[in-house]
């Protein structure tokens, strides 16, 4: 019957909390959360909710790019963050949000994983990015994207001392190229929606997931959800959302 | 734990961070942090920080775990990988799972669960930063929630830790702390009739100081009881 | 005689001496005190303290009305989700005037799996709940939305003899079902700001001049 409600109101062009159909809801970023992290933010839109921590550890490169540090992206779907929420490893919803938003970090090459090199072939910087969830009321991907960028703007590097981490000196800055700010459209019978709520996830068709450089270049794109996209459609999406990625870059 | 250290970690009776042997961290606390749940707090003491939520009593699936005279409690204590120097990789391990059950163990004495049958009341401790003394920590968080969640309570539920340094009784430890101390000891108990519900110890220690560090931490615990008071009824009472 | 003390009361609080007024609903007795159990408004009355939390899930009593969303179908009936920990069951004999042969009916034809019914709780045993629509005001909800408040807010929202829940109604001009459930339902032009002042009492139901503030939000 809600959903009844929110598919009446969204053929007016309206939402349960009045937003316009392509309006965010209020946005907070607060950044260094985790003082013991090596970065870290906390990104609150409407009432989702999400911690993102950053830790530095010390790895063996892959074999194939032996000059290059590492990245490791992981979400957790906590049980705090909703109802629906089991304990337990990572459902395809949790893999499928830290891949995606692993893809807009990689592919925009927003870390210069090549300064994350120590001994080529041998010692690398690995970057791990964990995503946490502590409330979901939607747009999981969108909000979990920046608060990963808030937080790697933050991070730095510990010093080493013979070979060992030492976290008490944190000097030099994680070395930064790009900015990839993401931004999911949804789609319900002929209207496009940004961030929807839980509830109104529920009734949308489709949704298109887009990774936007600051050069207005795409990096990533992700398209969710049981119903197919037509190619005027797909087109008209990916403007709307290069659109509302000028806006959310503002705020970092 | 008993690590030797080479300086000393008391000087002129103050600790590393220059707090008094009976002193507690900062203490921040706040109910209701997560929408979705039925109760929710977020409490750190200086650096450790926890956030709990309370879901439930809901219905229990699968039925066969279900009690015909009473609710029952699932309790699940878990660190966010960043909440340490080192990252944890996720997942249970059985650290976490031991004091997951010491976490229930502590919170189900003061919980009236006769009227929900067949239901299960979900704790969800979230360890968002790690600086020692985490166990009593989440439990502070827990018992914010549960009253926050509406269900009915004996009493609240303190936690706080106590150990000894260079011979001296110290309240609350921090991290570091924790790695040198003769020994570590997180009580959590009902405040009305000191009521003890969790009590652990590693490390090595005579009775009689044992009970000395006992007796401190019911009676340092006071604070945090006034405070996990006071943030509930500032829910009510902006 | 009752007096309401808009005080708050945490779990643990000693309430009084249970020699001088016995322990009533959300306290419990131990040593010769009366102690609350939840974080909630303390009510003395002649013979009892009690106390009326502020947070909680419903828990279902015999007559209370509630609103509920049917969410599966059986050979003798619906089960019911009424916000409560457990689910109901409403049988075809409490649901169904005429004569069914349950052989030959399908039952939704009356009601089905998304509905939304006005209906009341007739009997409670342990997990067991039983509803009846055998009583005037019970009927099938169509259109309009739900939403929910904490249970224990129900009392405010409809205020001494229907005041808050009427003046609601009028001044949005919208019909309102409010169950002791906390689910409410609601019909009509003025539906989002109906929300907009039920949210308000749903959050501030503990404060004195509540009803000034959602007067003039509906004013506006």
């Amino acid at each position: 019957m809600r959903h009844d409600y929110v598919l009446k109101l969204l053929e007016s062009d309206e939402r349960l909390d009045g937003r316009k159909l392509d309006e965010f809801r209020d946005i907070k970023i607060e950044a260094d959360t985790i003082e013991r992290a090596e970065g870290s933010a906390r990104v609150k839109i409407g009432k989702t909710d999400i911690i993102v921590g950053i830790k530095m550890e010390l790895g063996e490169p892959f074999p194939d790019v032996p000059d290059q540090g590492m990245l490791r992206t992981g979400a957790e779907f906590s049980p705090i963050a909703s109802p629906e929420f089991d304990p337990g490893p990572p459902g395809e919803d949790a893999t499928e949000l830290a891949r995606v938003v692993d893809r807009g970090i990689r592919e925009s090459e927003c870390i210069d994983l090549e300064k994350l090199c120590l001994k080529p072939g041998e010692q690398v910087w690995t970057v791990f990015v964990d995503i946490h969830m502590i409330n979901h009321d939607g747009n999981l991907i969108d909000v979990s994207a920046l608060a990963v960028v808030a937080a790697l703007m933050r991070t730095k590097i510990p010093e080493l001392e013979d070979d060992k981490i030492n976290r008490e000196k944190l000097k030099k800055k994680l070395p930064i190229k790009h900015i990839p700010i993401t931004v999911t459209v949804g789609k319900i019978s002929d209207k496009f929606l940004i961030d929807p709520t839980k509830e109104e996830e529920q009734v949308l068709d489709s949704k298109l997931t887009v990774a936007v450089m600051e050069d207005g270049k795409i990096c990533a794109m992700q398209k969710s959800g049981d119903q197919g996209l037509l190619e005027e459609e797909t087109s008209r999406m990916i403007d709307l959302a290069i659109k509302k990625s000028k806006e959310i870059r503002k705020l970092l | 734990m008993g690590m030797k250290s080479k300086e000393k970690m008391i000087v002129k009776g103050k600790r590393l961070d220059g707090r008094n042997p009976d002193e507690i961290r900062e203490i921040e606390m706040k109910v209701g942090v997560i929408p979705n749940a039925n109760g929710s707090a977020q409490v750190s003491f200086g650096r450790t920080t926890a956030v709990a939520a309370v879901y439930g009593p809901r219905i229990l699936h699968p039925r066969r775990l279900q009690e015909p005279n009473t609710a029952i409690i699932r309790c699940r204590y878990n660190m966010a990988p960043f909440s340490v120097d080192e990252r944890i990789r996720p997942g249970p391990s059985r650290r976490e799972t031991e004091i997951s059950k010491v976490t229930r163990l502590a919170l189900e004495p003061a919980l009236f669960l006769e009227k929900y049958p067949e239901t299960v009341v979900d704790i969800y401790i979230e360890i968002i930063q790690a600086d020692g003394s985490t166990r009593v920590t989440g439990i502070n968080a827990a018992s914010l929630a549960l009253a926050d969640a509406g269900v009915p309570m004996r009493d609240l539920v303190v936690g706080l830790s106590g150990g000894k340094l260079d011979d001296t009784i110290i309240i609350d430890l921090c991290g570091k702390e924790d790695n040198y101390s003769v020994a570590d000891i997180p009580i959590a108990f009902l405040p009305r009739k000191n009521e003890i519900t969790l009590l652990q110890m590693d490390g090595q220690m005579n009775p009689d100081e044992v009970k000395t560090i006992v007796k401190n931490v019911l009676n340092a615990g006071k604070k945090v009881y006034e405070k996990q008071k006071e943030v509930l009824k500032k829910k009510y009472h902006k | 005689m009752m007096t309401e003390v808009r005080k708050i009361v945490l779990p643990g609080e000693v309430l009084g001496d249970s020699k001088e007024k016995k322990s009533g609903y959300g306290t419990f007795e131990e040593d010769g005190r009366v102690i609350s159990k939840f974080i909630g408004i303390p009510k003395e009355a002649r013979d009892y303290i009690s106390v009326i939390p502020l947070s909680g899930v419903y828990i279902p009593k015999r007559q209370d009305k509630v609103i509920g969303f049917i969410t599966d179908v059986e050979r003798v009936g619906w089960v019911v989700d009424i916000n409560s920990p457990w689910l109901a069951f409403l049988p075809v004999s409490e649901a169904v005037d005429e004569f069914i042969d349950l052989k030959k009916t399908d039952i939704t034809r009356f009601y089905d799996v998304e509905d939304v019914i006005y209906a009341q709780v007739d009997n409670v045993k342990r997990a067991d709940i039983k509803l009846t629509m055998n009583t005037p005001v019970a009927r099938k909800l169509r259109g309009g939305i739900t939403v929910k408040i904490a249970p224990s807010k129900v009392p405010r929202l409809i205020g001494k003899e229907g005041s808050m829940i009427n003046t609601i109604k009028d001044k949005t001009n919208t019909i309102i079902r409010v169950g002791q459930n906390g689910v409410v339902w609601l019909s009509g032009e003025g539906v989002k700001k109906a929300i907009k002042a039920i949210r308000m009492v749903d959050e501030k139901s503990h404060i004195i001049g509540l009803t000034d503030e959602i007067t003039k939000l509906l004013s506006d």
